[in-house]
């Protein structure tokens, strides 16, 4: 079938390139007729002129039927939704104490549900449905900002470790192996102590630094995997320029890992957060309300009034939960082996 | 093919095709080594030793020419292929690409150098980032190079690369999980065309692919040499498949070159007793010559290329071995006439059988380490 | 009597959300003792399957394995996944394709070789080393006692398929089943396995199933050859009929595809046209056909059946290569 190669290929002698450098002239213009129309005709037995399907468009369409990834994102959505739209939903501010007559030292009562409010008061009689409801904005903003900060000093320290090799990461990963062998939490707060003031931003910087190391070493890793590779090789031969090599070659095919470990961390960040501020490194100032901080200040109260703790501890797991689901199917659905 | 009217700029591809002996080269390897260093330390590392990759290996690749590296794993092949490609650092020796010493250049001139040498892969998959649309994998190379002017030329030089090849235009949009081992290769050939090089290298181009998809990569090969003149180094183990594409054929074992000379001549008249056995070694699809065939069973394993034998590298295996001589003095490739280069201290009297093997070297009294 | 026969054995994998996939369709083969068989085809064109599901390895979720495998007239597929256990080792060893995997790394080749022996055949410990010790002499690995108690990635490749080789041999089974045993060796070392495998199957009237892609080593091994494609015998003869007249296209394409170490340089090799890709299921017709040069419109129609020659080859074509010389052959 279709073995034409006949002399009837006579107009289309091919013409070799110019070997000279100036070759760029249109000098291919004949190129292969020859067996064109055989192997056209074979390998378009696929038949499709559809676009091609990415990776990233495969992970996702994979990761839309993945009840776990469902559930977790749902989580989430509605986590951001929440700190979004909380200050329209929260009745009272958070900062007043509305109840504060309904608070006694002596019998140790604090103020329990009633009309407008549904959760009741805090041991200073303030609202506890809308410190909630605020309190998620802050949780929010600490993961986030924690994990923005560590990502972005972990892809530098892998970025340079990993696309230089050599005395550089010899260097880079002394230093993240040092961070690493101290405890994380012991790191945070040491860390934390550091600042003279506590705040919010303290408790950031506390998770953030602790962060760090791991995407560090994880994209070192992943990254020497790919400078090693056959792709990051054929660039190399092609004369692809050492920058667009690293940014374009090793370390987008690299992230797959680091981003997984990005959402897990977030979780990590909701949680480490929480216990800076349940050990008092977060911010003194208990007007603006964190979940963490929340959990924390209720510590007390454990005997007399578990739901003071109940509430802000059972929203941190919910949303770190959210946030694994996400990592873990994320981990699946990047995973290559399983791309079909 | 001779068409008065075609610009034949590219001689060399002309005098292989008639068979002339080539005259130029356009790769010159002289006593080229590459060492890799082992490395052991807990804070900093420390070199205990080398891994003698490529050691002492010279060779001339005409222009226009296919040239055949055969050896079994280890025997630094590759590691000679990527140095010819300058994409390792060789230890010593020179490397002239097209009269230019490679293994001294860096920075930018290399970089442009790159251009005109690329190499196409054993894994079509890991060799292809996946991330890239084949139209992407394509303008790389050119754009790295200035060679894509206007998106419209670009397109159509794209439209002929890949029919070029065999691969129809609507694979550009294509990513390359989405085709089969032998299309991904094509494309891996694509890529390396794109920048028209004058040489390219193919490591173990077919190893990796099915059966009846091989003979398709090695006739496109074949093809688009004599349409683009361009110089082939060859690498494989499988010595069946450089014969059939190699005009000259170099043997590697354990870093060194231990025969070199045409393809023909190699398979009737082998000298070194490594190629002996390794002719002797490769299965023939047709039992009346299986039956017949006397096999020369080597003994023992590869030894370590990072503690190579003293003198000639084979003699621990080498049916043929000597007393003292072969042990003690590591043997130069000779010329026995005829181009045909043996690195041997008894070639002469192997081939006129002054020399017998050694009775009885059974596969079972291997080499002890 | 065949040592083993198996009959219409077919392997389905059944997957959620995945179309079902029939990866053997109704394989029969016979081997008998002292004979070694060929199953070629290239990859996913079931060898390797039929192999594991006569050794029972195939993983029993997802799998619906039917027909019939009888080692010596006692049928293999219906065993539990214990009496499998309790046989196989015993009367049928196994090779692989990769010897590291194969090889527990933490165990020392000595030990996982005599526990089999121990296992299986009642030996004491101490007798169950040394018979441990002349295995390894026997597939010709030097210095045997102190080999027992290394590690295997302290071989290297050859002596690490060797070591495997003894393992299967341990209590002298009546079927090796040796499945791509050199594909991850060098050619020299290949021709140390293969005279070593040859030499077997002689002297102790094993019989051997080789599973293989390379005619090269089916030419020089096998009394039958069984050419696979997409998970169906399509021709089967003895080796030399079968290279010397290849009668089915798809064996023909493959041979004239090969490039060969004692062909004349230069000569243009005949691919096979496409890929596996291009096939159509064998419901809708001859799987081979959309890649077949001898293709007529009833390959796509109709898929043939297997049917035996004039000269005794059995063949699944409805158009097959040279059929003139064949009945000249058949004349005489």
């Amino acid at each position: 079938m279709g073995r034409s190669e006949t002399s009837g290929a006579g107009d289309t002698t091919p013409v070799a390139p110019t070997r000279q450098e100036s070759s760029s002239e249109g000098s291919r213009t004949v190129l292969g007729t020859k067996r064109r129309e055989r192997i056209d005709g074979l390998a378009e037995s696929g038949g499709d002129t559809a676009a091609g399907v990415s990776l990233a468009a495969s992970a996702w369409r994979r990761l839309r039927r993945s009840p776990t990834f469902l559930v977790g994102a749902g989580i989430i959505c509605a986590f951001v939704l929440l700190a979004l739209v909380s200050p329209l939903l929260a009745q009272h501010d958070p900062a007043l104490r509305l109840l504060e007559e309904q608070v006694s030292r002596a019998d140790n009562s604090i103020p329990p549900p009633q009309p407008g409010f549904p959760l009741g008061g805090d041991q200073y009689g303030r609202p506890l449905l809308s410190r909630l409801l605020l309190g998620s904005q802050q949780t929010l903003l600490v993961a986030l900002l924690a994990t923005v900060i560590g990502l972005g000093g972990g892809l530098t320290l892998g970025i340079l470790a990993g696309a230089f090799g050599g005395w550089v990461d010899t260097l880079v990963m002394r230093v993240v192996d040092v961070l690493l062998s101290v405890p994380s939490l012991l790191l945070a707060v040491s860390i934390g102590a550091l600042f003279q003031q506590q705040s919010q931003f303290t408790v950031i910087i506390a998770v953030a630094t602790v962060q760090i190391p791991i995407f560090g070493r994880l994209l070192r890793g992943t990254m020497l995997a790919q400078r090693a590779s056959d792709h990051v090789l054929a660039a190399r031969a092609l004369g692809v320029r050492q920058r667009s090599i690293v940014f374009r070659h090793m370390l987008p095919n690299a992230l797959g890992p680091v981003i997984v470990q990005a959402t897990l961390m977030l979780a990590v960040a909701i949680i480490d957060a929480a216990a800076l501020s349940f050990l008092g490194l977060g911010a003194a100032d208990t007007s603006t309300p964190e979940w963490g901080q929340m959990l924390g200040s209720a510590q007390n109260f454990f005997d007399t009034h578990p739901h003071l703790a109940f509430w802000p501890a059972g929203c941190i797991i919910v949303v770190a939960l959210g946030f694994t689901l996400v990592g873990e199917s994320l981990r699946d659905a990047l995973d290559p082996k399983k791309r079909r | 093919m001779t068409e008065p009217g075609s610009t034949t700029t590219s001689s060399g591809a002309y005098a292989a095709e008639v068979g002339e002996p080539v005259a130029d080269s356009l790769v010159e390897i002289d006593d080229l080594r590459v060492h890799f260093p082992i490395k052991r330390g807990i804070v900093l590392d420390r070199t205990v030793g080398h891994v003698y990759a490529v050691d002492g290996v010279s060779l001339r690749i005409g222009r226009g020419e296919t040239y055949g590296l055969v050896g079994e794993s280890g025997c630094g092949k590759s590691t000679l292929g990527k140095a010819v490609l300058r994409l390792e650092k060789p230890s010593g020796g020179s490397v002239r690409f097209d009269g230019t010493d490679m293994s001294r250049m860096s920075g930018e001139p290399l970089r442009r150098m790159r251009r005109r040498m690329q190499m196409v892969f054993q894994d079509t998959l890991s060799s292809l980032d996946p991330r890239q649309s084949v139209e992407s994998l394509l303008v790389e190379g050119m754009r790295a190079h200035g060679l894509d002017r206007g998106a419209e030329r670009t397109e159509r030089e794209l439209r002929e690369l890949l029919s070029a090849v065999g691969l129809p235009a609507s694979a550009l949009r294509k990513y390359p999980h989405e085709f089969s081992g032998g299309q991904r290769q094509r494309i891996g050939i694509a890529r390396a065309l794109a920048v028209r090089p004058d040489l390219v290298v193919a490591d173990e181009p077919v190893s990796a692919l099915d059966v009846s998809v091989q003979a398709q990569v090695l006739n496109l090969l074949e093809d688009l040499q004599e349409e683009f003149g361009l110089t082939y180094l060859v690498i494989a183990h499988d010595l069946a498949v450089v014969r059939h594409v190699a005009r000259r054929i170099g043997v590697m074992y354990l870093g060194g070159l231990v025969e070199e000379s045409d393809s023909d001549s190699l398979y009737e008249r082998p000298l070194h007793p490594y190629t002996k056995a390794l002719l002797s070694a490769v299965p023939v699809p047709e039992p009346e010559v299986e039956d017949r065939r006397e096999r020369i069973l080597l003994s023992g394993d590869l030894p370590s290329p990072a503690a190579p034998p003293t003198g000639c590298r084979f003699h621990t295996r080498c049916p043929w071995r000597q007393p003292t001589r072969c042990d003690t003095e590591r043997p130069e490739p000779r010329d026995l006439g005829g181009g045909h280069r043996v690195a041997c201290h008894y070639a002469e009297e192997i081939r006129d059988g002054l020399i017998t093997p050694n009775p009885a070297e059974g596969s079972s009294s291997a080499g002890i380490s | 009597m065949a040592l083993l026969e198996v009959r219409d054995l077919s392997v389905r994998f059944v997957r959620r959300h995945e179309p079902t996939v029939s990866a053997v369709d109704g394989i029969s083969f016979d081997v008998h003792p002292g004979s070694t068989v060929g199953l070629v085809g290239e990859s996913g064109c079931g060898k390797s399957v039929t192999s594991l599901a006569i050794m029972g390895l195939l993983p029993q979720r997802g799998t619906e394995v039917s027909g019939s495998a009888k080692l010596a007239g006692s049928e293999l597929l219906r065993l539990s996944r214990r009496e499998f256990d309790r046989r196989r080792g015993k009367e049928i060893g196994m090779v692989f394709q990769d010897p590291l995997t194969s090889l527990n790394p933490v165990v020392p080749i000595g030990v996982q070789i005599s526990e089999v022996i121990e296992r299986h055949r009642g030996l004491s410990r101490r007798d169950a080393k040394r018979e441990a010790a002349r295995l390894l002499d026997r597939v010709g690995i030097p210095d045997p006692t102190r080999r027992l108690g290394e590690y295997s990635h302290q071989l290297s490749g050859g002596m690490r398929q060797r070591a495997l080789i003894a393992m299967a041999l341990a209590c002298e089974p009546r079927l090796l089943i040796a499945d791509e045993p050199t594909t991850a060796l060098d050619v020299t070392i290949q021709a140390q396995i293969l005279s070593l495998l040859r030499e077997l199957v002689a002297e102790t009237d094993t019989a051997l199933i080789m599973i293989t892609h390379d005619l090269g080593v089916v030419a020089g091994m096998c009394d039958e050859v069984n050419v696979l494609y997409a998970g169906r015998i399509v021709e089967r003869a003895q080796r030399h009929e079968l290279f010397s007249r290849p009668r089915h296209p798809y064996t023909a394409g493959l041979m004239a595809s090969v490039p060969r170490l004692d062909s004349p340089r230069g000569q243009r090799l005949a691919p096979i046209d496409g890929s596996v890709a291009d096939n159509i299921p064998w419901e809708r017709g001859c799987a081979f056909s959309p890649r077949c040069g001898n293709a007529l419109a009833v390959c796509g129609q109709r898929a043939p059946e297997l049917e035996t020659t004039d000269a005794g080859e059995q063949l699944r074509c409805h158009n097959p290569v040279d059929a003139t010389e064949t009945v000249e052959r058949a004349d005489d």
